[in-house]
């Protein structure tokens, strides 16, 4: 009936993945990610789809390892305890070289820590969180309208790059209800020469594994794929500039996070500090490029965080310390206020203009 | 005016909000009202957030003892039996959403049969995704009547685009509400709008049928 409709952040990841062309879903219920669930439960019989809750989270992502296998876009969904249970699977797509899209609508940690939103599994995305060498390309949306935007586009990279990819969202992007157009995707599934959809008995096998016995040969693999990485780091990296112009300080904030820091930052401006805001949108590649950047130009730089501080170590990687980089935070569920933001920013800047 | 009022719809349609203003609006004309959340759905924005307002009016708060502590587990008060018992009160029952929420409210459905003095109420925001058809929202309709095993005998219409409605956003769905409450043999009990849209959209539809709500405060 409408252009837009009102959804929660996780029900909108689940009808922009059906846009996408995505027609596989399996998973298991957590609080706050839920929705997603209960939203593909309703939604996929409907198109001739596949709804699964699996017994267990690991079940569920050797599901999307077999069905990504097949070169179907295919994903699951959880929040953080969850998604420490998918680890292993998460590592053996990698390894497998397949797409996929894993969605992590965060809660406090560590352990089955709370149901309240936190960014504390930044490390956990973005660093590996599965064994060996590989990355995700991970995505931190800061809106509901976000959440469906780059639930396509992360299907989209993984393809293009045969990578999983994860959206990192939070508890708060996940519950809360926003207006949303949804994107029209015009998807259609693509050959690929590597999916295992049967020969039919006129071309050779393939194979999806991620077990190379030969050390020579599983070096080869890994040489390639960070071949992959490195492409991704050169051309995927986004983020947001806000207010950055004339700015001699700088706030790295994403998702929630930035929402808050966008009100201190503007609360700051009023008061005569030249403040602005890099807001990373791919978490993984990072953006060093904009960062490195502010750092000829700035102070100081300031990282909002929920969680006690993990964001900020690829921020003074990035901008190889050159800046001082201090931290303001809240962790457990709980979200700093733009108050306390802009305390920081002031603390920053040496106290109020 | 029914002694029981229950407040069922989808997920999201914005059940908590309107139970809470209703339940208040009945304190304000000299009713003594008992509002209970018997939400075993959601976690989250429950009618427990409103407890302060709640205790500045009067209205007695029946709820879960692990509403907003952020143990997730369904379970229902006891004191909701009372509510069947204390005749001289109103209640307000707000349910979870869809026919999971409305499950709840089954055990009670013989005490209210009895007493006979109810309306079971569907709230529509057909801005929501899974409901934004007539045929959709009937859909979800006859599941919740089937969970819940009392017949809906009201409608209201909480067509809303968060912060950014307009008159003209609630003003367009009242045909379709009107659609649904004709399908389902039902009755339009009223359209619900944010206080600041009252006069344009009750200049249209009637004083009578639109309701003016205050939003729950903004958590975050």
């Amino acid at each position: 009936m409408a252009e837009k409709v009102l959804m929660k952040g996780n029900e909108a990841i689940a009808e922009a993945a059906i846009k996408a062309g995505c027609r596989h879903y399996f998973g298991y219920p957590i609080t706050p990610q839920t929705e997603v669930a209960a939203y593909m439960a309703k939604r996929m019989p409907k198109i001739g789809g596949v709804f699964l809750q699996a017994e267990s989270e690991i079940s569920a992502i050797n599901m999307v390892y077999g069905v990504a296998g097949t070169g179907m876009r295919v994903m699951t969904s959880s929040s953080s305890p969850g998604i420490s249970l998918k680890q292993e699977g998460i590592s053996y797509i990698a390894g497998a070289d397949l797409p996929a899209l894993i969605v992590n609508v965060q809660r406090g940690g560590p352990g089955l820590g709370g149901i309240q939103p936190s960014q504390s599994d930044y490390f956990q995305a973005t660093k590996g969180g599965g064994h060996g060498d590989y990355r995700l390309i991970v995505l931190a949306p800061a809106s509901v309208q976000e959440m469906a935007d780059m639930t396509v586009l992360a299907f989209d990279l993984a393809e293009k790059y045969r990578v999983p990819s994860m959206l990192l969202a939070d508890g708060t992007m996940g519950q809360m209800m926003e207006p949303v157009e949804l994107p029209e995707v015009d998807y259609k599934p693509t050959e690929k020469d590597w999916t295992v959809t049967g020969t039919q008995m006129k071309r050779k096998h393939n194979i999806v594994n991620s077990l190379y016995l030969l050390p020579e040969e599983l070096e080869k693999t890994n040489l390639e794929r960070f071949e992959r990485y490195k492409t991704i780091e050169e051309n995927e990296a986004r983020y947001e500039s806000f207010m950055m112009e004339d700015a001699e300080y700088c706030v790295v904030a994403f998702g929630i996070a930035s929402r808050v820091s966008k009100n201190a930052v503007i609360a700051a401006r009023n008061m005569g500090i030249k403040v602005g805001m890099i807001r990373p949108i791919t978490l993984w590649p990072f953006p060093k490029k904009p960062l490195a950047e502010a750092a000829e130009k700035v102070k100081g730089f300031l990282s909002v965080e929920l969680s006690m501080g993990q964001m900020i170590e690829d921020v003074k990687l990035a901008i190889e310390c050159k800046k001082p980089v201090s931290l303001c935070n809240r962790v457990g569920g709980m979200i700093p206020t733009p108050e306390q933001v802009l305390e920081s920013i002031k603390k920053m800047a040496g106290g109020e203009r | 005016m029914k002694r029981v009022t229950v407040f069922s719809g989808h997920y999201g349609s914005g059940k908590t909000n309107i139970a809470v203003n209703y339940a208040l609006d009945l304190g304000s004309m000299g009713h003594k009202v008992s509002i209970a959340d018997l939400d075993i759905v959601n976690p989250y924005f429950r009618t427990k957030d409103s407890e302060e307002l709640f205790r500045q009016n009067g209205v007695e708060l029946i709820s879960l003892p692990f509403a907003n502590t952020s143990v997730d587990l369904p379970s229902l008060p006891s004191a909701a039996y009372g509510l069947f018992e204390r005749r001289d009160r109103k209640v307000v029952i707000d349910l979870g959403g869809d026919d999971r929420g409305a499950l709840a409210l089954g055990r009670f459905v013989p005490y209210i049969r009895e007493e006979n003095d109810y309306e079971m109420i569907f709230v529509v925001n057909f801005y929501r995704p899974l409901t934004t058809t007539v045929e959709d929202a009937y859909e979800v309709f006859k599941e919740i009547e089937y969970a819940s095993k009392i017949k809906f005998t009201k409608i209201v219409n909480n067509s809303n685009l968060g912060t950014e409605t307009t008159s003209d956003d609630v003003l367009k769905t009242d045909a379709l509400a009107k659609k649904l409450a004709e399908m389902t043999d039902t009755e339009l009990l009223f359209t619900s709008v944010e206080d600041s849209l009252f006069e344009g959209v009750s200049k249209v539809l009637g004083r009578d049928k639109t309701f003016s709500m205050k939003l729950q405060e903004k958590l975050f």
